[in-house]
């Protein structure tokens, strides 16, 4: 989605020296150091980082899995450093969708029923059907995981993550698990949502090519932003190949 | 220690809580099998050794007086070993301090030694000095109930003249373990007591000079005990015997050895299910453990272990639980039967117990705990060593679900995902949900088989004395008496109400079959003592012909309309064909009921009574039974309401205590399947509720999904487990039916109630633990792990 020239973008997150780190055992991990960062509604950005580099450990604090050892977070005007797990649970229950890396999907649950247990908690969701339409599966939607194939249990995440109208949706390497075809329908899927939905939409990838189908490409490194660019030329996502 | 035994003894700590839930349902199997099985032992022996000891006799007879040189003669009977002629006669007592009717037996004793047979195990004191009259030995139990001491006075009706006697000792027979007074349920000594008393003094007062009406007497090895009985019957008819009859069917035999039969019942049963439900806890738990380290497995099958290194290495985790429970098992299981032991001992009032705890016992019980645990994991283990390590270092494939039937039906849209996936979870393995609520149900079948006695017991009391049986008092007399004697019992003051009866001993006989009882002469329109029919409405006894209990039928192959032979067993022994006019049911004795004229033309010995059933105005209870004690001919008083109560205030301690042990136990074994089964679900499922919780759902949400799993797994386990219970509760009343007891199955809404109560709250407690650790999940860990 881009911004008509003129109008100031609304800032949808609002990080300050957002800093992490992990005591494990005896060994002190610092995971982020200092974070500064705005994203705006509607864009699609692409965190772009080695293993380790601390991408995941930012989305999960965005999304209010996690929280942070110093600095601050804002989603709007919520701090979200002072939430409690009910207040954060609340904020991931309303505003965020999540898509993982291994899907996650409830293997007991049937693909719309996987999307139905989100969109029966939501406040203003779309129909589980019309989610699974969105990502191209609006036929398969009384299968059971065990019966899609991996590109397809990928596209059930997403549409449960979308299915909720969430303002922001945060994919923590959606194609990791993924070969790259399948991989190219799955972004395709996610650039669809971004587009007609208006969600933020941060991609965590280790694959520099995904970087160019995103507006804004932040990229991370030893838990610190060494560079944040705007892409000028936008590929669209079955253009890519890796 | 090899690496692959510490990396057993790591994933032991890593699942601690776990098997220690597993090691207390072996350890109290263990327990239950050990202290049971030990006092068992102990007790055998210990009556064993009691009865050679004190020379307890093979058979008894009673007569109405023979003379002593018949001893001679059944000296010589084939098949007599040694002979014991004794003076036996029921006495009322009168006790300073105690205004309730006392009656007891006594017994004499050589003057100025032991008997020969049945020899008195002396507590304190001494025995009867030769010659002295006025000198007594009581059973401890009826001492110790009215704190009697050597050097007390008590005043016994000796044959209607008062005597005062001086306590010169206290004894135990192991003629007398149980001392229950004839017609009655269960000890009494505040009410009932034997005592014994020298041979002359004794027969002196009942006339046996040189005469006796008692005899014990033990078998020469290899002889037959009908043959003897028959023998010895023949001998005594001439002299008013009553019908000799063996060790088998003497009371506090045979009470004692029905109480041992129970008891081992009981240590049988308990134990094993114990063992069946760890077998089965541990066999999900180590499943589970196997399935989480497959890719282990794999890499210790790629790098040269064999099948039977990486089963050994299973089997020795899972044996160190079982043999960690087996240990505690045996130490808790020793103090216990130690305990037991005790209060055994003080029940049964045994001069001293043989208590210890027998290696074979120790060895069985490890031996069922390593064949239960073994057998439990065997088929967990074989998977696992079977995958191939290619094979095993891939991920398992996903679970696959389907619609349950409930949803094919049409009933979908009324189940919300979270259900559904409730509902799935069963269908996709319906046995291990099946076992899991059998094991939560055998806890409230235990609780069930173990208390259910209660109830049965209280519905007894209510069928048995709250219709059949009204009568306040009950007084005997010493022999028939005419019936001038009902209307000077009605005429006492504090006396509402008497009822006449007719006690008749017979043999009753059945083509080959034979039984020996009384039979029971009651008014034509009785309205305190009533039998009543199977449908529990009082029943009349018609002018002719005999109503019996329903066992005595079975007994006799006998239905309403076939006659019976009734041999007379008093009087002039006529011999009579009666037919069976119909049944009544009854849970306590074999009765056989008779109009009272009939009876009395039966017997042919003129219109007479045995006793009478009063009701009495309370208030006047004290009075009353002063003026019946001075009565020469009332042989005893009995007021079965006050047995009852006294036997309801001595067992309730008894009773309280073992209802809480067995919850524990109950407890326990709820709580291991429970706890266990959630632990496991959770293990299963962390990475889909984790994920959950990402999506938005609250704790309470997530929670419902596993714990109301369980939930419906509990409360469909208390159902079974009822019905187990029942069932098994049945089978045990089947299988105690005794001539003395027909008790019926009842089982009432408090201890149902109680069953689920301890199962909910094991449930409960897993739950709440469960919960914390639910509280706990990872949910950052599941984003980046492959399922």
């Amino acid at each position: 989605m881009t911004h008509s020239p003129g109008t100031m973008p609304e800032v949808v997150f609002q990080t300050r020296g957002l800093t992490k780190v992990y005591e494990m055992g005896e060994v002190r991990v610092h995971a982020l150091r200092g974070i500064d960062l705005a994203l705006y509604s509607g864009e699609l950005v692409v965190l772009l980082g080695a293993s380790g580099s601390g991408k995941s450990t930012l989305v999960n604090i965005l999304g209010g899995l996690d929280t942070a050892t110093d600095g601050e977070v804002f989603y709007q005007t919520q701090n979200l450093t002072l939430a409690d797990d009910r207040a954060l649970t609340e904020y991931r229950r309303h505003h965020v969708g999540f898509v993982f890396q291994f899907y996650n999907l409830i293997p007991s649950l049937t693909a719309r029923e996987n999307v139905a247990i989100v969109t029966e908690i939501a406040r203003d969701p779309m129909t589980p059907e019309a989610a699974l339409d969105l990502v191209g599966l609006g036929d398969r939607r009384d299968h059971f995981p065990a019966q899609l194939s991996g590109g397809q249990q990928q596209r059930v995440a997403i549409a449960r993550a979308i299915a909720k109208q969430p303002s922001v949706l945060l994919c923590d390497e959606p194609t990791g698990a993924l070969d790259s075809q399948t991989g190219i329908i799955v972004l395709e899927a996610l650039e669809r949502v971004n587009r007609e939905l208006g969600a933020t939409t941060v991609v965590i990838t280790h694959n520099a090519v995904q970087a160019e189908m995103a507006q804004r490409v932040i990229c991370l490194s030893d838990g610190r932003v060494t560079d944040i660019r705007r892409n000028t030329a936008i590929k669209a996502a079955r253009d890519l190949t890796w | 220690m090899k690496a692959i035994d510490r990396k057993m003894v790591r994933d032991l700590w890593g699942m601690r809580g776990q098997a220690l839930a597993i090691a207390f349902v072996f350890l109290s199997g263990v327990a239950a099998f050990v202290s049971m099985t030990s006092v068992m032992d102990a007790l055998q022996r210990t009556l064993h050794a009691y009865y050679v000891d004190h020379r307890f006799a093979d058979g008894f007879a009673t007569v109405r007086r023979a003379p002593e040189r018949l001893l001679a003669q059944i000296r010589e009977t084939p098949g007599i070993n040694s002979v014991q002629s004794r003076v036996a006669a029921g006495v009322n007592l009168t006790i300073p301090g105690f205004d309730e009717p006392v009656s007891g037996l006594i017994v004499s004793l050589p003057e100025g030694r032991q008997p020969d047979l049945n020899r008195l195990f002396v507590r304190e004191g001494r025995l009867v000095a030769p010659g002295r009259e006025n000198e007594v030995v009581l059973n401890e139990p009826f001492a110790e109930a009215h704190d009697l001491r050597p050097g007390d006075r008590i005043t016994a009706i000796l044959n209607g003249r008062y005597t005062p006697l001086q306590v010169v000792g206290i004894a135990l027979s192991p003629e007398f373990l149980m001392q229950i007074q004839p017609g009655s349920l269960f000890p009494d000594p505040r009410r009932y007591g034997v005592m014994w008393m020298g041979r002359d003094a004794l027969g002196a007062a009942f006339d046996m000079e040189g005469a006796f009406n008692d005899l014990a007497f033990t078998l020469a090895p290899g002889a037959d005990p009908d043959a003897v009985i028959a023998r010895l019957d023949a001998l005594l008819q001439r002299y008013g015997g009553q019908g000799a009859y063996g060790r088998a069917d003497h009371p506090s035999h045979f009470f004692i050895t029905e109480e041992f039969r129970q008891l081992e019942q009981t240590a049988t049963v308990l134990p094993l299910i114990f063992l069946a439900v760890a077998a089965f806890l541990l066999n999900i738990v180590v499943a589970r453990l196997i399935a989480l380290q497959r890719e282990q497995i794999a890499v210790l099958k790629a790098f040269g272990y064999t099948n039977r290194d990486v089963g050994a290495h299973y089997a020795k985790l899972v044996l160190l639980i079982a043999l960690l429970g087996a240990a505690g098992g045996t130490v808790l299981g020793h103090w216990m039967g130690a305990g037991l032991g005790n209060l055994y001992l003080e029940y049964y009032r045994f001069p001293f117990l043989h208590y210890s705890l027998p290696p074979a016992v120790v060895a069985t019980a490890v031996g069922l705990t390593v064949a239960a645990a073994l057998v439990g994991v065997l088929q967990a283990v074989r998977r696992a060593v079977r995958l191939p390590p290619a094979e095993a270092m891939r991920p398992a494939p996903p679970a696959v679900y389907r619609t349950t039937l409930v949803e094919r039906l049409g009933l979908q849209r009324f189940f919300d995902p979270p259900t559904r996936m409730i509902l799935r979870n069963f269908e996709r393995r319906p046995l291990k949900a099946f076992l899991t609520i059998l094991g939560i149900s055998s806890s409230c079948a235990i609780l069930i088989m173990g208390l259910f006695f209660g109830d049965s017991f209280d519905y007894v009391t209510r069928v048995q004395f709250g219709i059949a049986q009204r009568e306040n008092l009950t007084v005997t007399f010493t022999e028939p008496t005419s019936t001038a004697a009902l209307y000077e019992l009605a005429s006492l003051p504090g006396v509402l109400h008497a009822e006449p009866f007719r006690t008749v001993p017979v043999r009753l006989r059945h083509a080959h079959r034979s039984y020996q009882t009384a039979i029971e002469g009651i008014t034509a329109a009785p309205y305190l003592r009533r039998p009543v029919d199977i449908d529990l409405q009082p029943l009349t006894v018609p002018p002719e012909g005999l109503v019996l209990t329903e066992r005595l039928a079975q007994i006799l192959g006998v239905q309403a309309g076939d006659e019976v032979l009734v041999e007379v067993q008093e009087g002039r022994r006529r011999t009579r064909a009666v037919p069976v006019a119909g049944l009544t049911r009854q849970f306590i004795g074999l009765a056989a009921y008779m109009d009272m004229a009939a009876l009395n033309r039966l017997a042919g010995m003129g219109q007479a009574l045995s006793g009478a059933y009063l009701m009495i105005d309370k208030d006047r209870e004290a009075d009353l039974t002063r003026t019946l004690t001075d009565r020469p001919r009332v042989a005893a008083i009995m007021s079965r309401e006050r047995a009852i109560a006294a036997f309801r205030e001595t067992t309730a301690k008894t009773m309280l205590t073992y209802t809480f042990i067995l919850s524990l136990f109950a407890g326990v074994i709820a709580f291991g399947v429970v706890y266990n089964s959630a632990r496991i679900s959770l293990s299963e499922r962390d990475r889909e509720l984790a994920s959950l919780r990402v999506l938005g759902l609250t704790r309470g949400e997530v929670a419902y999904i596993l714990l109301g799993e369980l939930a419906v797994l509990t409360l469909l386990a208390i159902p079974l487990g009822f019905l187990l219970g029942a069932g098994a509760g049945a089978a045990m009343v089947q299988a105690m039916q005794t001539d003395m007891y027909q008790l019926p199955f009842v089982l009432g809404r408090r201890t149902l109630a109680l069953a689920a109560a301890v199962v909910l709250a094991a449930a409960l407690v897993s739950a709440l633990i469960i919960n914390r650790r639910l509280n706990r999940l990872d949910l950052i860990g599941v984003l980046k792990t492959r399922a």
